[in-house]
């Protein structure tokens, strides 16, 4: 019997959750899953919790079967899963700042999001005032008579999204690298409750804006699967477009930008063209660049009209990067900075169950199109390129072959867009305390979000996990032993979200 | 490599026709700009983009500015990797909570004369943020702003018009 299974024999209640299933354990349960994380059976995937409860997101990697476990924790206190789980522990620190829920055994006891700043402590559980003026954070030490440390941010250099890095270099050898996160944190999860579908939907939109799509997307599956409703054919299909020109568009961008900060800029102008055209495109099809708000619980907020500036954009793109892919295969001062750079280890991209090119690149087979998947990608023919090197590239080739079959699905659903309504109405009245979850790839890796429904409609509660939450730890994993002027190739090839992560 | 660079000696560039000055931009920029500044800036400009607390979407749309099409460049606007390099800080986000004092220094790292752009729906208010525990607002609940460009994100295009408005003002 697979643990999932044995799992779930120990259930104490089963709550109305859709479509996967969430069960009441007891401790004893709550611990056998734990090290079932510990031996490799089933992947964390989502770690959260409400006053009262902590909910552990279970996937089995072989069949993308999801349980969710929770244990009620009278006390305030739940066993720490970060004890023997790492992958846990940023997520065991969140818990306990945002709910006030305490792993006991955490071997961190360092806060996290919160950086003494809000005037509240606990804002998802029982909230009490608090100092908001800011408090030091113990960074982990190295130390040496050679070491020397090179603090980054919040505020960086580019046009990117804040965040600290703290460097321990031994003359241009990185020994540690440690990240330090929070501070675009918005309170979405806060905002969530009691916010209705329409204002959730925009919350979820904006929960990191280059994946806008993909978390509108989970949003609504994990809405229609609580309400218990079906979309029509053509809103599937429609969603998978918008994703798979999200996709595109954020893999030129990044293709472009590790180039770039190999001082190759030629990539960068080239996929910043290419990454117009097809941002172009949706605009002139969806009337959004970045298709912002047009994928709604029920279906879609608008209908496709005129597929061929899409087809255009496809066929333009693949000709376009034709040669580009031939240009980076063969530019050996460009290969010289991206391979064997910034080596991700395969046991540790597993362990923390890493999503997306990330995991990919290092021969992690994990895509939620496929496992759990949804519709339509099981008509859909594409593949799932996977690398074994883990390094920048073979991140970069991952998503160059993933352009590639992004378009090839842009292809297929043109062709074959089914007619019909491309939206339903959502009545939530009714549908009190029925929960629904969800997963959709985003370009970055598997999105993972949990939610409840309240007696009027609106949302009692929500969760969101962004694949980066799982990818940030191992960003500092592969720098370690690389030179500080490596950093931004590695980072740009990972493009971890900021505001996914701090929410 | 050689095709490529042959093929950009012989192909007409892609960058599109400048767009005029937004009309509204250029109104709020009239009350706040003065003689002296115009004069010492000329019309080049250093950007220092920060995001104090948004999605990315914004991000996004700002970076699209240095692409082909829209080659910020022309207009005498780069964007610099310091604030002590800058004339313009150009803002994006709901200012959050753990953001604030990061802001402020950088505001004050920029030496004068400086603007302050906000940037987004975010910036204008706070946007869908507004009223959170962990947000303060917009970016004038913290430093002072001269021009806001609105847009959840604000397409490249609208950036440009408000940005060309900027260099017209101060020069």
């Amino acid at each position: 019997m697979s643990l999932r299974a044995a799992l779930f024999d120990a259930a104490l209640e089963v709550f109305d959750q859709k479509p996967w299933p969430r069960i009441r354990v007891d401790e004893e349960t709550w611990i056998r899953a734990i090290f079932g994380l510990h031996a490799g059976d089933v992947i964390l995937t989502a770690l959260w919790g409400e006053p009262g409860h902590v909910h552990m997101g279970l996937i089995e990697e072989e069949t993308g079967e999801v349980l969710v476990l929770s244990l009620a924790c009278p006390d305030g206190r739940f066993p720490s899963v970060g004890v023997t789980h790492a992958p846990a522990l940023r997520l065991e620190r969140t818990l306990r700042e945002m709910v006030g829920l305490v792993p006991d055994g955490c071997p961190d006891d360092r806060p996290w999001l919160d950086h003494s700043r809000w005037g509240l402590r606990h804002p998802l559980g029982a909230a009490e005032p608090a100092p908001a003026e800011g408090a030091p954070y113990a960074f982990l030490s190295a130390e040496g008579p050679p070491m020397h440390q090179i603090p980054v941010g919040p505020v960086h250099a580019g046009i990117i999204e804040p965040g600290h890095f703290r460097f321990t270099a031994n003359g241009e050898t990185v020994i540690r690298l440690e990240e330090r996160l929070g501070w675009v944190h918005k309170g979405i999860e806060g905002l969530m409750i009691g916010a209705d579908l329409d204002r959730a939907a925009a919350l979820a939109a904006r929960v990191s804006g280059d994946s806008t799509v993909a978390w509108s997307l989970a949003f609504a599956r994990a809405v229609e699967a609580a309400v218990g409703i079906a979309v029509p054919k053509r809103a599937h299909w429609l969603r998978a477009l918008m994703a798979e020109m999200e996709r595109v568009a954020n893999h030129l961008g990044d293709v472009g930008a590790v180039c770039n900060d190999a001082a190759f800029s030629q990539m960068l102008n080239r996929c910043g063209q290419l990454r117009e055209r097809v941002l172009r495109a949706a605009d002139v099809a969806f009337g959004h660049r970045l298709m912002m708000d047009r994928v709604v619980p029920g279906g879609t907020g608008v209908d496709l009209v005129d597929p061929r500036p899409i087809a255009e954009t496809a066929t333009a793109v693949r000709e376009g990067f034709r040669p580009l892919i031939h240009l980076y295969d063969n530019t050996v001062s460009l290969l010289d900075r991206t391979v064997t750079t910034g080596r991700l280890d395969p046991a540790l991209a597993r362990r923390w169950g890493a999503g997306g090119h990330v995991g990919r690149a290092c021969g992690r087979r994990f895509d939620s199109r496929r496992l759990p998947g949804y519709p339509p990608y099981d008509v859909l023919r594409f593949d799932v390129p996977v690398r074994e090197t883990g390094d920048v590239d073979a991140r970069v080739w991952v998503r160059i072959l993933e352009i590639g079959e992004s378009l090839k699905l842009i292809e297929q659903i043109l062709a074959g867009l089914p007619a019909g309504p491309h939206r339903v109405e959502v009545d939530a009245a009714g549908a009190a305390g029925r929960e629904g979850v969800a997963m959709t790839e985003a370009f970055r890796g598997d999105s993972f979000i949990w939610l409840r429904l309240d007696a009027e409609g609106r949302i009692a509660r929500a969760h969101f996990r962004d694949a980066s939450v799982f990818q940030w730890p191992l960003l500092e994993a592969a720098i370690a032993h690389n030179i500080v002027a490596d950093f931004p190739l590695l980072n740009k090839s990972f493009n971890c979200s900021y505001s996914g992560h701090d929410l | 490599m050689p095709k490529f660079l042959i093929e950009s000696l012989l192909r007409r560039p892609v960058t599109e026709k400048a767009p005029v000055p937004d009309e509204a931009a250029l109104a709020e920029l009239g009350r706040r700009l003065d003689a002296l500044a115009h004069r010492r800036l000329g019309r080049s400009l250093a950007i220092r983009e920060v995001d104090a607390g948004s999605c990315n979407g914004c991000e996004l749309e700002i970076h699209a500015l240095n692409n082909a099409y829209y080659d910020l460049e022309r207009f005498g606007l780069r964007f610099v990797a310091s604030p002590r390099h800058a004339d313009v800080l150009m803002i994006t986000g709901p200012v959050t909570a753990n953001m604030r004092e990061a802001l402020e220094r950088t505001h004050a790292a920029t030496p004068d004369p400086k603007w302050v752009v906000a940037v987004g729906d975010c910036a204008f208010d706070g946007g869908l943020f507004a009223g959170s525990y962990a947000v303060v607002g917009g970016v004038d609940a913290v430093i002072p702003v001269d021009l806001h460009i609105k847009g959840c994100p604000p397409s490249p295009r609208a950036l440009l018009e408000g940005l060309v408005a900027l260099v017209e003002k101060s020069a």
